[in-house]
């Protein structure tokens, strides 16, 4: 059983390296910005998660104990991957113009709110009461 | 067989370290930088990981949850910079 256990840590452990360089490869070969993205978030989740259930095998075997650091650090990860791409995606679509061309209409028609503190967005050029507010716009508060 | 996987993954992934400094260097606009640096404390992670099933210690996993929460710390203080111009308002 300490065998087939090992030897499920040590597949565990080559998934998780073969998918690691596979979200590198990708953010390195992928021609734009918001494709990208989609190596690093996916694949190095997925080969993390990989690494820290061979961790969770191999400690059980070795000292007969799980450690919860590897919970932590899979529920840490899991939930902080989707925020941080999609603050880079909002960091690409604020600072990319000729995205900024391309992009639908919202639904509620008020523009983006991304783009709330850019000039050229529909929000910020409308007229405001405060000249500081008209330099500085109030964000929304669905940003 | 243990030791032959972990020889493998480290090699992996100091590769795709050096694919990241790679991404980093040529990076055409700055979230470009800063997904490279994101992936690249991924990657610190799973280099810390395998280090510590290598060595054989649980240690090292208060240093990869510390690689976590400031690698998303600084990812988003970044991406805010560049939002709103500022981190904290």
């Amino acid at each position: 059983m300490a065998a087939f256990i090992e030897m499920a840590s040590a597949a565990f452990i080559v998934i998780g390296g073969a998918f690691l360089f596979v979200g590198s490869v990708g953010l390195a070969k992928l021609p734009d910005t918001m494709r990208r993205l989609h190596g690093p978030t996916k694949a190095t989740t997925l080969g993390i998660g990989s690494l820290l259930i061979a961790s969770m095998l191999y400690f059980l075997v070795r000292h007969q104990a799980v450690g919860i650091h590897e919970i932590l650090i899979t529920l840490f990860l899991f939930l902080t991957a989707p925020v941080s791409a999609q603050m880079i995606a909002k960091a690409h679509i604020f600072r990319s113009q000729e995205l900024q061309r391309t992009l639908p209409l919202d639904a509620g028609g008020s523009g983006w709110a991304t783009l709330a503190g850019q000039a050229n967005s529909p929000k910020a050029s409308a007229p405001s009461a405060h000249p500081v507010c008209a330099s500085n716009p109030p964000r929304s508060q669905s940003d | 067989m243990i030791a032959a996987s972990c020889a493998f993954a480290i090699i992996a992934i100091a590769a795709s370290i050096l694919l990241n400094v790679y991404r980093l260097i040529i990076g055409p606009d700055v979230t470009d930088r800063i997904l490279a640096l994101d992936t690249m404390v991924i990657n610190a992670i799973g280099l810390i990981v395998v280090a510590g099933i290598v060595f054989g210690t649980a240690m090292y996993f208060e240093a990869a949850l510390l690689f976590a929460m400031v690698g998303f710390v600084s990812t988003v203080a970044f991406c805010k910079f560049l939002l709103r111009g500022n981190v904290i308002e």
